[in-house]
């Protein structure tokens, strides 16, 4: 046990004793409404596969997926942008489909598959798409990056498995990668440098087609 | 965010029973809407039930020739769907014109309906607002109301019901089936689902405390060409202005409810009855009463011309 998991404890051990003395002795906080005490913070034990790893981690039921993965599991790779679910940097794929890690409490994920930016490939043996990316230039600053890619390569297994579109002409058909069915579907993910076009041809790239 | 306990039920009628045993409680299912709403401390729930475990995430015939929609099931998968694509287009069109691929990916059927308002004077915990914090006032009258609602209004809310999914299965008459906390199961229709604001727009829905959403029903398909058509600020990923939801059969008859314009989707009998006289007169006929703010006069104009362009459309693909 390194001393950081030593010092974890032990300030949860003073988090639960000190939750224990305002019961008996203080008079509780009330809550937004005026009535009720405040709760304490719960932590709770969670087990989740990240990148193909069985990772066990104690967590504070308030922990988004997303800090889960960038504070307790230190894999910053994955970008807390807006923390809303409207920038798409935090996107990661769960049991294989993409989600805002911002947008969904770790506990929710007992037992997940997650991959993040780190898994889908490393420096040496990058995923296609982050070849792709690197080819076209698919980015500037780079912070949006590892969601724009997570979300590209999910965005081309949903093309794939057929899932329409708001832009799919004819719901009774299989949608294919066109220039717009990539555009759409990749709405959620925002690049204010702007380097969306090249995003498009590093995807159409990897999809087999021109952009 | 508030801290909160959590379980995670496996029973939809101990779900219902935990939320009563728990003043406080919320469930939670995706949780793209209730999670973002925690962090600004606009939902503070003391206790969260993880709905996830309940296996109500399947499509399934009814023996009406209908379908039952789990309450689990995604908004993709939803929208997915072979049968829903053929037989109820508009609900597939309705999914697929809101939110993000990653937000649909988790944005579950129940979740989706019970989604709340996006009145930015809701958003913000500095202002007053009726629906967040009862007997404060309603800043958004008078103040920015672009988004907001111009019919079914009322002097404590002018709220928009912000959801897609829900427009186009008010035009399909689904029902939204509940479980109770002592295990009774009973049916709503989707019209009394949501309710208008009146002088308490905090009560957003017809379920009681603590009762949980199993399933959406659709009757037995329409037939006809289903449209849905959506208009908003940006071509992807915003929410409607207003939208129409248009379900026209080849005599010309048919059914249209529209949304971002009131605190529920809308929809008027009466004003479908008289589809044959076009779009100006099934506008008038449906606004009848409309109560538009100056900053979303402009919605008025709005719901006649993107109902003659869904009408448009239907003709056009029938």
């Amino acid at each position: 046990m390194d001393d950081r998991e030593q010092s974890a404890i032990s300030r949860r051990g003073v988090l639960v004793g000190g939750a224990a003395t305002v019961a008996v002795t203080a008079t509780p906080a009330a809550d937004a409404q005026g009535v009720r005490p405040a709760p304490q913070p719960v932590t709770m034990p969670l087990t989740l596969e990240v990148n193909g790893k069985r990772r066990t981690i104690e967590v504070d039921t308030r922990t988004t997926l997303l800090d889960a993965l960038r504070e307790k599991l230190e894999l910053t790779g994955t970008k807390k942008g807006c923390d809303h679910g409207q920038c798409g940097a935090c996107t990661v794929l769960v049991d294989g489909k993409r989600i805002n890690s911002c947008l969904t409490l770790a506990v929710m994920h007992q037992g997940d598959k997650v991959t993040t930016i780190e898994g889908l490939g490393t420096p040496d043996k990058l995923h296609p798409m982050q070849a792709a990316f690197v080819r076209h230039d698919g980015y500037q600053c780079g912070y949006c990056t590892p969601g724009q890619i997570c979300s590209a390569v999910a965005v081309l297994g949903e093309i794939k498995a057929g899932v329409p579109s708001h832009v799919t002409a004819d719901l009774t058909a299989r949608p294919g990668p066109t220039n717009d069915e990539m555009r759409e579907r990749m709405s959620g993910n925002i690049c204010r440098c702007g380097a969306y076009s090249n995003i498009l041809e590093a995807m159409a790239d990897v999809a087999g087609v021109k952009a | 965010m508030r801290p909160f306990t959590y379980e995670r039920a496996t029973k939809p009628a101990d779900a219902a029973a935990a939320a009563v045993r728990n003043p406080g409680a919320k469930f939670i299912a995706g949780g793209t809407n209730l999670l973002d709403l925690m962090k600004l401390e606009i939902e503070v729930p003391r206790h969260l039930i993880d709905v996830n475990g309940l296996g109500l995430d399947t499509i399934q015939p009814t023996a009406e020739g209908g379908l039952r929609i789990g309450a689990l099931v995604t908004n993709t998968d939803l929208a997915a769907d072979q049968r829903v694509r053929r037989d109820y287009g508009v609900l597939s069109r309705a999914i697929v014109a809101g939110a993000s691929g990653q937000l649909r990916n988790k944005a579950t059927t129940a979740g989706n309906l019970l989604q709340r308002t996006r009145c930015p004077y809701f958003y913000d915990t500095n202002q007053a607002c009726n629906k967040r914090r009862p007997g404060s006032g309603c800043a958004a009258i008078g103040g920015y109301s672009r988004q907001l609602a111009v019919i079914g209004s009322s002097s404590a809310c002018i709220a928009t019901y912000p959801g897609d999914m829900a427009v186009a299965m008010r035009a399909l008459d689904a029902a939204v089936e509940t479980v109770a906390p002592n295990g009774a199961v009973r049916t709503i229709p989707i019209a009394d689902f949501h309710r208008l604001p009146g002088d308490t727009p905090h009560i957003e829905t017809a379920l009681a405390p603590g009762e949980l959403i199993i399933a959406v029903t659709l009757p037995r398909p329409l037939g006809g060409t289903h449209v849905y058509r959506k208009v908003r600020d940006r071509a992807s990923y915003a929410f409607a202005l207003v939208s129409v939801a248009a379900v026209i059969q080849r005599d010309g008859s048919g059914r249209v409810a529209v949304g971002g314009i009131a605190h529920k989707p809308w929809r008027v009998e009466a004003a479908e009855r008289r589809l044959a006289e076009g779009s100006k007169v099934v506008a008038a006929t449906l606004l009848a009463g409309a109560k538009p703010t100056q900053d979303n006069a402009f919605k008025v104009p709005l719901v006649e011309r993107t109902l003659a362009a869904a009408l448009h459309d239907a003709r056009n693909m029938a």
